[in-house]
């Protein structure tokens, strides 16, 4: 009975292809369906990751890449034989026999033997010296001998020869070249142009790369001591890893009398059978579709398709996409599609940048509907969407160029992914669709990238996708009204937008007041600052009064920015960086009275640390007798507009900057938004004063001012975006007005204008729809609006010097007038530094 | 706030030195104390004024409310929470802050230690 049910499975090779069957077997493997798998594998330990190998010279251990332990096998009921290679099968009585003498009969036999290096016939191959890439014992044996090496080389250019190449960088060699015998690197993924530009790249990161060239001998007694070429030049190296191809492993399919193909190759059918049908080949060593797929993701979604029909399912092997992306030493590289279609078949679209390494190409089709492949070197960020885009046949925009220009940076939005069909392949390598990512999602509540890496391994694997699972996860989410809407906290069912609606309608000033009609419980550090900032854009009222003080975040609490030590510092506003030596003279005097640390900072402006709390208000009072404003340094407020000195004193300069950062730095200054609001001015075109990093920048042209937006420095640096050219400055603060009013309005709290913009959809043309051509007729109201903020501005030092109830507040404690005992500096550099905390 | 054990009353501050629903912090015994006028609630609390995380004295300076209805407040530093009525660290277990008894009696605000 029971041997009736029985299927006997045996697998040859215990690799990644080999292994992933053993895993899909399992999972697929239906209520009484009797498996009894045998596995042989020729290596001495159970499969690893191939794919990352070179992270053994990362520091990773060979337990680190394994994929199962071997009590998995054990576990699972699978028999394993490692160190053991299949040496004969018996097709007739249908049994293999292994090395080690075992024989096991099959019902269903699988060949997962994979491939090994190609070398080729040069003369001197067997010398001490020259290495293979493929296994763990081969990178074992290369780290060794690497010891004593001081240069070394590669042979082949393409994806596994730069890698070997970058691990002969990394073991510490000092010299690596890359030897090919085609003209450009990568042959197979990229054209000459995107090779240049990758040659380029690796050149200035210590590569020696030497294209066309023919290895006619390797040189040296025992040991390799260079390598001899067709063109009679010489390379004298010390050690020497050939990477120049792969040859599948179909030398026992052979002795069987399978069908292979005279390059190499175990030939199978769209059902991956071999010649006899109770034979399957899937991985690097079959043959299909008169190919061999040296990928990983083909090699799974084979195992895929064997494991399907085995348990009774029916699946076949189809054509399969070799579209790669990669990183190489750092440098993106990435194909997808059909790379090399040349006009006039269809149409090209390149884009290159040598200053950035950067270059693209896109092939569209001749009706300008669908993209039909493309080439990424340098900046492989719109990877994903271009290869989904490309797969799905999705009909591109009319300006197709968008798709490889117009880069946003930053995080791919989430429109696009939802756009894709719900068969669209997210993970290759796991075979997961969109369809089945939204179903966990929908049916299962997972609702994070962790718990889908989980539940269906979308992601696992080289991890390209993630970006793209994430934002279908959030799509989904959003489509159910679950989330995105970003409520404020435990407090405030409601995003900072729509508090800022209600609020505003109903005309509430104070936090209590906001709390009581929206909110519920007492309030937190997250909810106070929010409404506080919330209010202080509707009202431009002054943020210390009525019940707004302790609302505030500590810095705007007691207008300075708290410090390690809990001292404060204090930046008086200096427009534009322009200031008198009558100013500068006083700046000295106070931070010396009060015995400041004092630095000029990065916004052109002098900011002076270590003050007590108490002190505070003196010291302002000091400076506001000077003349001097606050400079809002603690606030999610205008920051600085930096600026270049110009046409006043520069030779190239064609605006006067200095004035106009004045005029601006003067208009906005004390604005409350979301979060800090940068800006600068350059005098001409080589943007000196850094316009092009700041939330808005203006640099001059001959015939006015440019205007770009949503720039950002700090920790995700991001190029700020032309919004429009040429405009005077009438025109140019009336697009500031509009762009900063519509940012207060919409933005969630604590967003700089970059991140606003990346999550917008339709990015830089839905805004400039907006603030340049009024689309949604709302540019008046935002200009008045902000117009009314602008009229009511007071510096809210000057308030407070001149509020003594207010002024009473600056004290650190309540009972006595004595400062911190407990505030303690060191010295440094003739100045003073706050202590290093414990 | 009444308590049975042992505890003396200083005199801390008027109650018009510490903020409506803010803190401020005492002096007492060359201790710092960080007092609050949790006014939405009609309660007062006081704790340590030194935030366990970096040593800062700085409690005094954060900023309370309530999580799941139990009134906290956070160290202005890092957004290190502790409960008003034990103490105990909301988002990290390892930290504690002394809490002490307060009494308000004709305008005057009283800590017990
Ligand atoms: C350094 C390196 C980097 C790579 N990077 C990438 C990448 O970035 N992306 C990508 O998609 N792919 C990459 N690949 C390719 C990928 O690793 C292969 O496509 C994948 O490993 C193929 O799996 P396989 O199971 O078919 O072959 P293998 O993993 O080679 O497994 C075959 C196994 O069968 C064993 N075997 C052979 N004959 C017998 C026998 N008679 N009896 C028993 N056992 C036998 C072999 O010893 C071997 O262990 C890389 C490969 C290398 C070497
Ligand atoms: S940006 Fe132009 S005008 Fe300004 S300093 Fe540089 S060169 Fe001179
Ligand atoms: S970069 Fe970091 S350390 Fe430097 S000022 Fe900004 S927050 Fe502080
Ligand atoms: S010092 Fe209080 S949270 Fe870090």
């Amino acid at each position: 009975m029971k041997q009736e049910l029985e299927i006997r499975i045996v697998v040859i090779g215990n690799g990644m292809v080999g292994f992933k069957f053993c895993e899909k077997l399992l999972s697929k493997r239906k209520e009484g369906q009797n498996i009894a798998l045998t596995v042989f594998g020729e290596e001495p330990r159970v499969a690893y990751d191939r794919v990352h190998l070179s992270e053994l010279f990362a520091g990773k251990s060979a337990d680190d890449l394994t994929l199962a332990k071997e009590e998995w096998y054990t576990d699972n009921g699978i028999t394993l034989y490692l160190s053991d290679p299949v040496v004969d099968i018996d097709r007739d009585s249908k049994l293999v026999r292994s090395h080690h003498g075992h024989v096991v009969h099959y019902d269903y036999l699988v060949m997962a033997t994979g491939s090994g290096a190609f070398v080729p016939t040069i003369p001197g191959v067997e010398k001490d010296g020259v290495f293979v890439y493929r296994t763990i014992e081969d990178l074992e044996l290369i780290q060794t001998y690497a010891r004593k090496a001081k240069r070394g080389a590669v042979i082949g250019g393409g994806l596994l020869g730069l890698e070997a190449a970058k691990a002969l960088l990394d073991l510490g060699l000092q010299e690596a070249h890359v030897v090919e015998f085609a003209s450009r690197l990568m042959p197979r993924q990229i054209d000459d142009a995107g090779s240049r530009m990758l040659q380029n790249q690796l050149e200035s990161l210590g590569l020696h790369i030497h294209l066309s060239k023919n290895t006619q001998e390797i040189k040296g007694g025992d040991c390799i001591e260079g390598m001899q070429f067709a063109d009679q030049s010489f390379l004298e190296v010390d050690m020497l890893v050939i990477s120049a191809g792969i040859r599948p492993r179909d030398e026992l399919a052979k002795i069987a009398g399978l069908e292979t193909h005279p390059r190499g190759g175990i030939v199978v059918n769209n059902q991956l059978q071999t010649s006899d049908p109770f034979i399957f080949a899937i991985g690097e060593c079959a043959l299909a579709h008169h190919m061999i797929y040296g990928l990983i993701a083909p090699g799974y979604e084979m195992a895929d398709v064997v494991a399907t029909q085995i348990t009774g399912g029916e699946k076949e092997f189809l054509p399969f996409d070799m579209s790669t992306k990669l990183k190489l030493i750092g440098t993106d590289v990435a194909s997808f599609g059909d790379p090399f279609i040349e006009e006039p078949a269809c149409t090209t679209v390149r884009y290159e940048n040598k200053a950035k390494g950067i270059y693209k190409r896109i092939n569209v089709s001749l009706d300008g509907k669908s993209l039909l492949g493309g080439i990424l070197v340098g900046d492989a960020e719109q990877y994903n969407m271009l290869l989904q885009t490309c797969k799905n046949k999705t009909i591109l925009p009319p300006d197709s160029e968008d798709l490889i220009l117009g880069s946003r940076g930053g995080e791919e939005t989430g429109a696009g992914v939802m756009s894709f069909p719900d068969d669209a392949l997210i993970c290759s390598c796991e075979a997961v669709t969109k369809g089945m990512i939204c179903q966990e999602v929908n049916e299962k509540g997972h609702r994070n990238i962790e718990a889908i890496k989980k539940s269906c391994k979308a992601g696992t694997g080289c991890g390209g996708c993630i970006p793209m699972v994430k934002d279908i996860i959030a799509g989904t989410l959003k489509l159910n009204g679950v989330y995105i809407r970003n409520v404020v906290c435990e407090h405030f069912d409601y995003s900072r937008q729509e508090l800022l609606d209600l609020v505003k309608m109903n005309g509430l000033k104070t936090y209590n007041t906001v709390l009581d009609t929206f909110g519920k419980g007492d309030g937190c550090e997250t909810c106070k600052p929010l409404v506080a900032s919330l209010l202080a854009s509707l009202w431009n009222e002054n943020i210390l009064q009525k019940d707004r003080a302790p609302i505030q975040d500590s810095n705007d609490r007691f207008l300075a920015n708290i410090q390690k030590g809990g001292t404060y510092s204090v930046v008086p506003r200096i427009p534009g960086g322009e200031i008198t030596p009558e100013k500068l003279i006083v700046i000295g005097q106070v931070a010396q009275k009060y015995g400041m640390y004092t630095k000029i900072t990065g916004g052109q402006r002098i900011d002076m640390f270590g003050a007590h709390l108490g002190d505070l208000p003196l010291i302002w009072e000091e400076l506001i007798g000077a003349g001097f404003e606050s400079g809002h340094a603690y606030g999610k407020s205008l920051r600085t507009v930096k600026s270049c000195v110009g046409s006043t004193w520069c030779r190239f300069g064609v605006q006067d900057s200095v004035s106009f950062a004045i005029e601006v730095e003067n208009r906005y200054k004390g604005l409350r938004s979301p979060h800090k609001l940068k800006s600068a001015v350059s005098g001409c075109i080589r943007e000196c004063a850094e316009a092009q990093s700041k939330d808005f920048g203006i640099i001059a042209t001959e015939k006015g001012w440019n205007l770009y937006v949503c720039g950002n420095g700090g920790s995700k640096p991001q190029h700020a975006q032309l919004l429009a050219t040429d405009v005077d400055k009438e025109t140019c603060l009336r697009l500031i007005d509009r762009f900063l009013m519509f940012y207060i309005k919409t933005a969630d709290p604590l967003t700089r204008t970059a991140t606003w913009l990346n999550k917008m959809e339709g990015g830089l043309s839905y805004l400039k729809a907006v603030v340049v051509d009024d689309v949604l007729s709302i540019a008046a109201e935002l200009e008045s609006e902000l117009q009314q903020l602008i009229d009511v501005y007071q510096c809210e030092w000057k308030e407070v010097v001149e509020s003594p109830e207010l002024r009473k507040r600056f004290s650190h404690f309540v009972n006595t007038p004595a400062k911190d005992p407990s505030v303690q500096f060191e010295e440094m550099r003739e100045q003073k530094r706050a202590k290093e905390w414990v | 706030m009444e308590t049975e054990t042992t505890v003396t009353w200083h005199v801390a501050c008027q109650v018009s030195d510490i903020p409506e629903d803010g803190g401020g912090c005492a002096l007492i015994d060359g201790k710092q104390i960080a007092i609050f006028n949790f006014a939405r609630r009609g309660e007062w609390y006081a704790t340590d004024n030194e935030c366990p995380h970096r040593q800062q004295m700085a409690v005094a300076r954060g900023m309370i409310g309530s999580q799941d209805g139990e009134p906290k407040v956070a160290c202005p530093f890092h957004k290190k929470t502790f409960s008003l009525q034990t103490g105990h660290c909301l988002n990290d277990d390892a930290y504690q802050i002394k809490t002490f008894p307060v009494m308000v009696k004709e305008n005057l605000v009283y800590i017990g230690i």
